[in-house]
């Protein structure tokens, strides 16, 4: 049984090819592509007074990395204009008397226009102006103290940040231990929910009924190939991952390689379950996209936080396997935490694996009766 | 001929529409990615929980605390007694960042020296980590601002109201609130559309060479160019019908806003889908079986999506793979979309992206075409 569905996988060497394949480009789109960095943001300056001051502020910005002034202009409907088609994503509006409202004293303003359609990079652009903007004047303060007699004043407040687990804030150290909870769904739902509804497109499947073979065989036999392939992928990932991206490795390969086991099972038995239940290529394929894939990408909490989802999607997330796969990965990457720590999640894990594979053998028994 | 491919229409949406599995196929599937996308997208931090060490205890230093609990982006959950239980909090994941404050903190400030505020913060999600941060610097800010306008109201009263100090007016266009969601719905309905239409597409010829039938049809009368006109226009009517249902269910559902015309949408949508009309026969000729046109369409579309800056910026991605990403049509279609909706600029503005995606369309096609005649032979 086994052996007829390694010969089909091998007579097919695309997919052979696909096996491997996919991993390596899936891991590296995901982990050079996906990064919600913001650095060299475009930047239109309309600098309305053009004095030293207000050059010296305009400095601040140009020394930082994230900033990139690319212009300067001297209207508003320029910076309109750069907005609109996207070539400017903030721009600096100087007010035309900067420098006098700095001698006068109290509060000046400097506009920033921000481009908010993206609202992530927005949200950092404007967070990063502002520090250079509390920098600035935070200077200006001190020298205005200074020469008043209060020497050697000093800022009263620093904030040391230590960042735990991804030192350098590097997106892909993140973003890796969700590809891999990604290519384990695609590998386990996507290419096992073809198989069988393959069977019953061709009608192949009453001929493997009528043999003495039983639905649990028929189903071992159709998805141990799969686990081969599975195990052998998610090696891959870790491989490219540590090796080539530079994600550390802090936890257990025991650990990996079990949870990676666990959850492999889970995603098989759904993709098995799905091609029984679809029994049509097409269908089977586009309930695995939104079965597997989707959660993996968007409920797992890989990229987006799940503490900011709204309250009834969070408690969604608790159904779906890839959350507690990705916290686990996360962990044997990342934080390198002790085994206690991730009991639930494997708990959670095995309660999937066994109730799916239940279900997928029961919908295979109805759908012979 | 008009007759032909008439009949070979009513085939196609005989098949399509055949039952209620399939019905709902078209449809389903878009909605409820277009649902829990909507729902789910969200990069913006609200609430981020919070534990304090305050070994400290003194009002400064409460009243830095009390600047956090005042604020939106933070919750304090947790108020600790010691260094250990932060570690143990951020490992089962309960808090996202913690503030320690040390013993001498306000003996430092009253000396008028620096007093350390120490953040420490879990980045394994490096986004959320630098989101949270820049809020802890404003707070931060804000708190020793207060304070050194306390201090030197005591120090020389007289010269409190002149003290300058510059401060940044924020103003976020197009998304005031600054919603991932706004951001997200439009984009969500280029890779709905490109996903529906390349894979119903490819599955819809390949499944006839599976199943033996393609033979059949080219045995009978029909021309070559009828008969791929027959299985392309279906996908092409359904495309668009998808786009106007996931559209109206962001405007209407998710209350994004568009602001810009239905006309100039309609048009790009037509040429985005003259490409992946392309890309789905493109798929289907160098496919025998539905599972390789499944897979193929995947290291299509996958990629496409995520080159595309749908959910992620593209100048932020590496050089070599920002120019990459000129070769995307989804690219352009995401600028349209986002544009349109959000900005309400015309075709004076997006002619570029229009024009890119009428050119990777014609090219696609005609490509397809060919190779898809071949195929056939």
């Amino acid at each position: 049984m086994t052996r007829k569905e390694v010969i089909q996988i091998r007579r097919d060497a695309r997919s052979l090819l696909i096996v491997v394949a996919m991993p390596v480009i899936l891991i590296l789109t995901f982990g050079y592509a996906i990064s919600l960095d913001v650095k060299h943001v475009p930047v239109y300056v309309f600098d309305r007074e053009g004095s030293q001051p207000s050059q010296d502020l305009l400095k601040h910005f140009q020394a930082s990395d994230y900033f990139n002034l690319v212009r300067a202009v001297d209207n508003y409907p320029a910076l309109i204009r750069a907005i609109d088609d996207g070539s400017c994503q903030l721009a600096l509006v100087i007010p035309p008397d900067f420098s006098q409202k700095l001698q006068d004293g109290g509060a000046v303003h400097v506009q920033a226009l921000v481009d908010g359609s993206d609202a992530n990079s927005a949200t950092l652009a404007l967070n990063y102006s502002q520090a250079v903007i509390q920098a600035y004047s935070a200077q200006v303060q001190l020298e205005w103290l200074s020469l008043r007699g209060q020497t050697g004043a000093q800022p009263p407040l620093s904030v040391d940040a230590r960042t735990w687990f991804n030192e350098d804030l590097e997106s892909v150290a993140g973003i890796v231990p969700g590809v891999v909870a990604i290519v384990m769904s695609v590998v386990g739902s996507f290419l096992t929910a073809l198989t069988i509804a393959r069977e019953w497109e061709r009608g192949t499947m009453e001929q493997l009924i009528s043999t003495p073979v039983t639905p649990l065989e028929i189903m071992l036999g159709k998805l141990a190939p799969y686990v081969v392939i599975g195990m052998f992928d998610i090696a891959l990932c870790a491989a490219i991952g540590v090796g080539w991206f530079h994600v550390p490795f802090r936890g257990k390969w025991s650990v990996f390689f079990g949870s990676s086991a666990l959850f492999l099972m889970v995603v098989l038995s759904l993709g098995y379950f799905i091609s029984v239940v679809a029994k049509s290529q097409l269908a089977a394929s586009q309930a695995a996209l939104i079965a597997t894939f989707l959660p993996a990408f968007l409920l797992s909490g890989f990229l987006f936080p799940i503490d900011q989802m709204p309250a009834v999607i969070q408690v969604v997330t608790h159904v779906i396997p890839a959350r507690y796969f990705v916290s686990i990965m996360r962990s044997v990457f990342l934080k390198g935490s002790p085994l206690v720590f991730l009991m639930n999640d494997l708990a959670a894990l095995a309660v999937f694996a066994l109730a799916l594979t239940l279900l997928a053998t029961r919908a295979f028994k109805k759908q012979l009766g | 001929m008009l007759r032909r491919i008439r009949y070979m229409l009513i085939k196609e949406f005989i098949q399509v529409f055949r039952d209620k599995r399939s019905r709902f196929l078209l449809f389903g599937p878009p909605l409820i990615q277009m649902l829990v996308f909507g729902y789910a997208a969200t990069l913006e931090i609200h609430h981020a929980s919070t534990a304090v060490l305050d070994l400290d205890n003194t009002q400064e230093s409460r009243e830095l605390i009390a600047h956090f609990t005042a604020s939106p982006y933070f919750d304090v959950r947790a108020r600790l007694a010691n260094r250990r239980e932060i570690g143990e909090l951020i490992d089962r994941g309960e808090i996202v960042l913690a503030l320690q404050i040390r013993a001498g903190f306000a003996e430092k400030l009253r000396k008028g020296q620096t007093a350390p505020l120490q953040v420490i913060v879990d980045s394994a999600n490096s986004n959320t980590a630098l989101v949270a941060l820049g809020y802890v610097n404003q707070v931060a800010a804000r708190f020793a601002g207060d304070y050194q306008a306390d201090r030197l109201h005591r120090l020389m009263p007289q010269a409190m109201a002149v003290m300058p100090s510059v401060e940044l007016e924020g103003r976020p266009w197009f998304n005031p609130d600054l919603e991932s969601r706004w951001f997200f719905v439009p984009g969500v309905i280029g890779n709905l559309i490109l996903i529906m239409v390349v894979t119903l597409t490819a599955f819809a010829v390949v499944r006839e060479r599976e199943i033996g039938t393609l033979e059949q049809i080219m045995v009978t009368p029909i021309r070559r160019v009828e008969f791929i006109l027959g299985k392309t226009v279906p996908f092409f009517l359904i495309g668009l019908l998808d786009a106007a249902l996931i559209s109206a269910v962001g405007t209407l559902w998710f209350q994004v806003p568009f602001r810009g015309s239905i006309a100039v949408l309609a048009l790009g949508t037509v040429l985005f889908l003259l490409g992946a009309l392309g890309v789905g026969l493109f798929i289907s000729t160098i496919s025998a079986t539905q599972q390789q046109a499944m897979v193929s369409g995947f290291f299509f579309i996958m990629p496409a999506i995520i080159f595309s800056g749908f959910g992620t910026p593209i100048s932020s991605m590496p050089p070599w793979l920002q120019k990459l990403t000129y070769l995307d049509p989804l690219r352009y279609f995401q600028v349209v979309l986002r544009s349109l909706y959000l900005k309400g600029v015309g075709l004076d503005v997006l002619w570029p992206q229009m024009a890119a995606m009428a050119a990777f369309g014609v090219v696609m096609l005609a490509v397809s075409v060919i190779r898809f005649q071949k195929s056939l032979d």
